[in-house]
């Protein structure tokens, strides 16, 4: 089954996440932040990598940036949670690389058909 | 698949008591005028988070106020608002609306819509004058122009056909840029998506591919003529393109009966067409608040909590504790299979090992208690943490000017004492502030510095965590106090109290100096309740004061109300235990040590202290006590409430680590009593409570205390300890 890093400083956003990711067989794994995602993603790969924008220390789009540096970051698809008035964040995750944004609020549902349709 | 989303709740409520910590935090500071950006972004930050989480998990009249802060504080973060001081008022006050709309959810309870409302148009209001004073009004007609864009051929197009016929399907030519696949983007996924909407009918146009040779890899060199076929609403093409609209050409022509305009192919350079595309502006979800009204008007009951969300009491555990705790189990298992081991084939030449494994065992046992009493240990901060706002509003509210220090907030105490000291220390911090600090006019009069200070300080000390509360104001007013206390005829007027039994005075109950009820105190809480609840807590109060200089009182509480290390007394047949930290010193006296004063019953002179005796045997009425002159048992020096006395018992046993055990849950509340345990033999034993132990011995008129007798009708004794087991 695929993998994905999942992002968010937000406990309990995060958790949300990774629940219903892992509850439809994904293997997940959970980072608060871009210093850590960054980390985990140095050590190996995923088939996605799903993050927040708003975070301490590294926010999404840095980390965005970051990981396509990466060689094995450089096409993996990569989904921000963005809220519905940060507009021109999308634009800016956009041009960071980020491959597209699922709107907060959102609901597991939509996570998940969202995700089906990246990793096909 | 259905996922029960109160699961999230209780992290939800807990990070987001949290951010609004952070908020507040920051907003004081703001307030000092030491605003950074760092600052202004944790604020940001925690607003937002707490923003994106509360809709997600389906509160959305808290999402849609935190919506509204959030906003002004992102003006402030991008420097289009300057912070007045009454706007970090009314972000402090939303800071409060926003928890109380936390609470409301988690208990269940109705939201003060009214006050979500007033708050909400006030954020509105402030935020709209300031912009209005301090940046050029942005053009409003902006907007609507950017909305109804220029018509386009394609727009033209729909509008020409759109109304009377039937749509047959869409004509998409998508050609994505070179970097389209660096952004993650699989073009396949794109046409996976279409032909899931509709019969699809594809063309790959390879023209632009180069030769092997200038081929990069990387890049997207295929474009795409898609036939779409079917009634496919316009917003799910948008949707299937919405990630993508920057990254390629798009073109989507719908395709009806009679036009064929399916057929018309769109000259390559038919720039006009492929840069008009309209900016696919998809608003999923997307509530829209520029219009200037009110959400919170429509949406504060969306969201009726129709049960509490599971307040369960949780307390978060640093995983290092976790893990050690883990480790001392995986001791105590080996110890244990090796005991049992060695009970197989037992014999007496084995005893020195059976003994080393039994001491072994005591260590883990000791070592396991120990770790699982710092799992209830939380640091004082969360007791700590509401006062610089408390602070911060009442020194606005009484005019004086005052600086709070605090140090040692990572003292960490148990759960218990952090949820039930709160009150005390706010009453004892309302009074430094009301009665304490002098306004600042006083203070210049006085020759002190204009800006009173407040310090909290907490710090272990001998098994015990200290809080002191310390002003540098007035202090308190001794020769006001004694005239009050006689007034009240709580003394003679001819006593000859010393300082320090002047300032018990005010632990009286009814008792109080000021003449006016103010605002802040006055609210039917006295010193004596204070007092009480420290005592509850198993802890004691002392005061200490100069007139003029300041005050501070001393708080002294166990570590934890779980465990106590108690010393084994007896007297008769009776087992007690006398919590250690209550103990001075344990002696035994000759005759000439002790005093009979008139009124005060028998006293021992101690380094030239006379020091009340109370007989224990006396006021618990043991009648089988072995020791009756006071020269054959022993005197254990005992302090509570910064008074001493001497209890006199028959014999000391040994000192011990009891479980404290609720008197009062398991039968009533006894005077005198603070709990029972259970001991190693099983048989069970009184907690003893030096204070009580002192009302009691007031109240019998025997023994007699170090103060002269003090009315005590009322006071109904010290209250048991629903909560120590």
């Amino acid at each position: 089954m695929a993998s994905i890093l999942t992002v968010d400083d937000s406990t309990s956003m995060r958790q949300m996440v990774s629940f219903t990711l892992k509850g439809s067989g994904y293997d997940v794994v959970e980072a608060v932040d871009g210093v850590e995602a960054l980390e985990v993603a140095k050590t190996r790969p995923f088939d996605l990598v799903v993050t927040d924008v708003n975070m301490p220390n590294m926010d999404g789009i840095t980390l965005i940036k970051e990981l396509r540096n990466l060689p094995e970051f450089k096409f993996t698809p990569i989904l921000m949670l963005t809220t519905e008035s940060a507009a021109e964040k999308k634009q800016e995750g956009k041009a960071a690389g980020a491959t597209g944004w699922i709107v907060k609020p959102f609901d597991p549902e939509q996570l998940l058909s969202t995700i089906k349709k990246v990793l096909g | 698949m259905a996922i029960d989303m109160e699961q999230f709740y209780q992290v939800f409520f807990e990070e987001s008591f949290e951010g609004l910590e952070v908020m507040e935090s920051g907003l004081l500071s703001m307030d000092q005028g030491e605003v950074d950006s760092e600052e202004i972004n944790a604020i940001f930050r925690a607003a937002h988070s707490i923003k994106g989480a509360s809709g997600t998990f389906g509160f959305n009249h808290i999402h849609d106020f935190t919506h509204v802060v959030e906003t002004m504080l992102d003006e402030i973060r991008n420097g289009k608002f300057v912070p007045t001081q009454e706007a970090v008022s009314a972000l402090l006050g939303s800071v409060d609306v926003i928890r109380d709309m936390l609470q409301s959810a988690q208990d269940g309870a109705a939201v003060d819509e009214v006050l979500v409302r007033e708050k909400c148009s006030e954020l509105q209001r402030i935020l709209d004058g300031g912009r209005a004073e301090q940046v050029e009004p942005e053009p409003e007609q902006a907007l609507p122009v950017e909305e109804q864009a220029e018509p386009t051929i394609e727009s033209e197009l729909n509008q020409r056909w759109m109304p009377e016929q039937k749509l047959l399907g869409w004509h998409i030519i998508f050609r994505p840029l070179p970097h389209l696949t660096r952004t993650g983007n699989d073009p396949l996924r794109i046409l996976r998506e279409l032909s899931g909407l509709g019969e699809l009918q594809v063309h790959a146009d390879v023209a632009a591919v180069p030769p092997l040779s200038r081929l990069e890899a990387e890049s997207c060199y295929l474009s795409w003529d898609l036939h779409l076929q079917g009634e496919v609403p316009r917003e799910e093409l948008d949707e299937v393109f919405d990630w993508v609209e920057d990254d390629c050409d798009l073109i989507i022509i719908p395709v009806f009966p009679e036009a064929k305009s399916g057929d018309r192919k769109p000259r390559q350079d038919d720039e006009r067409v492929q840069q008009s595309v309209p900016p696919l502006e998809r608003r999923k979800g997307e509530r829209r608040h520029e219009d200037g009204h009110n959400p919170i008007e429509h949406s504060a009951g969306d969201r009726r909590v129709s049960k509490p969300a599971a307040a369960s009491n949780s307390i978060r555990v640093d995983i290092g504790k976790v893990d050690s705790l883990i480790n001392m189990v995986g001791e105590l298992v080996i110890t244990q299979s090796m005991l049992s081991m060695m009970g197989h084939d037992f014999t007496m030449d084995r005893l020195e090992h059976l003994k080393d494994g039994l001491d072994q065992l005591e260590r883990h046992t000791r070592d396991l208690q120990e770790s699982v009493m710092l799992i209830r240990m939380v640091p004082i901060s969360f007791a700590f943490n509401r006062f610089p706002r408390m602070v911060h509003d009442l020194s606005v509210k009484l005019g004086k000017k005052i600086e709070l220090k605090m140090s040692g907030e990572a003292t960490e105490v148990d759960k218990t004492v952090i949820e039930k000291i709160g009150d005390p220390l706010v009453h004892l911090v309302r009074n430094s502030l009301d009665h304490g600090i002098e306004s600042p006019a006083e203070r210049l009069d006085m020759g002190k510095p204009e800006v009173g200070v407040i310090e909290l300080n907490a710090y272990h000390k001998g098994g015990s965590i200290i809080i002191e509360i310390k002003d540098d104001g007035s202090g308190l007013p001794k020769d006001k106090i004694l005239n009050k206390a006689i007034e009240h005829g709580l003394v003679d007027e001819d006593n000859d109290l010393t300082e320090r039994e002047i300032f018990e005075l005010i632990f009286q109950p009814g008792f109080s100096t000021t003449n006016t009820v103010s605002d802040l105190s006055g609210r039917g809480v006295g010193m004596d309740v204070v007092r009480r609840n420290i005592n509850e807590l198993g802890g004691y109060i002392e005061i200490s004061s100069e007139e003029g200089l300041g005050s501070s009182f001393t708080i002294r509480l166990p570590l934890t109300l779980a465990i106590l290390d108690g010393q084994i007394i007896r007297t008769g047949s009776d087992i007690y235990i006398m919590p250690l930290v209550s103990i001075v010193e344990s002696l035994q006296i000759r005759t000439e040590m002790i005093n009979v004063v008139a009124g005060r019953g028998e006293t021992v002179k101690l380094r030239d202290e006379y020091i009340p005796i109370i007989r224990l045997h006396e006021i618990f009425g043991v009648e089988d006590a072995k020791a009756t002159e006071l020269s054959d048992g022993l005197l254990v020096i005992v302090e509570g409430d910064g008074k001493r006395c001497g209890l006199f018992v028959d014999d000391l046993i040994g000192q011990q680590q009891v479980v404290v055990k609720s008197l009062e849950s398991n039968y009533q509340q006894v005077e005198g009593i603070s709990g029972a345990t259970i001991l190693g033999d099983g048989s069970v034993a009184l907690i003893l409570d030096v204070p009580g132990i002192f009302r009691l011995a007031r109240g019998e008129g025997k023994g007699g205390m170090v103060e002269k007798p003090v009315i005590d009708s009322t006071e109904s004794g010290i209250a048991g300890d629903g909560e120590r087991v």
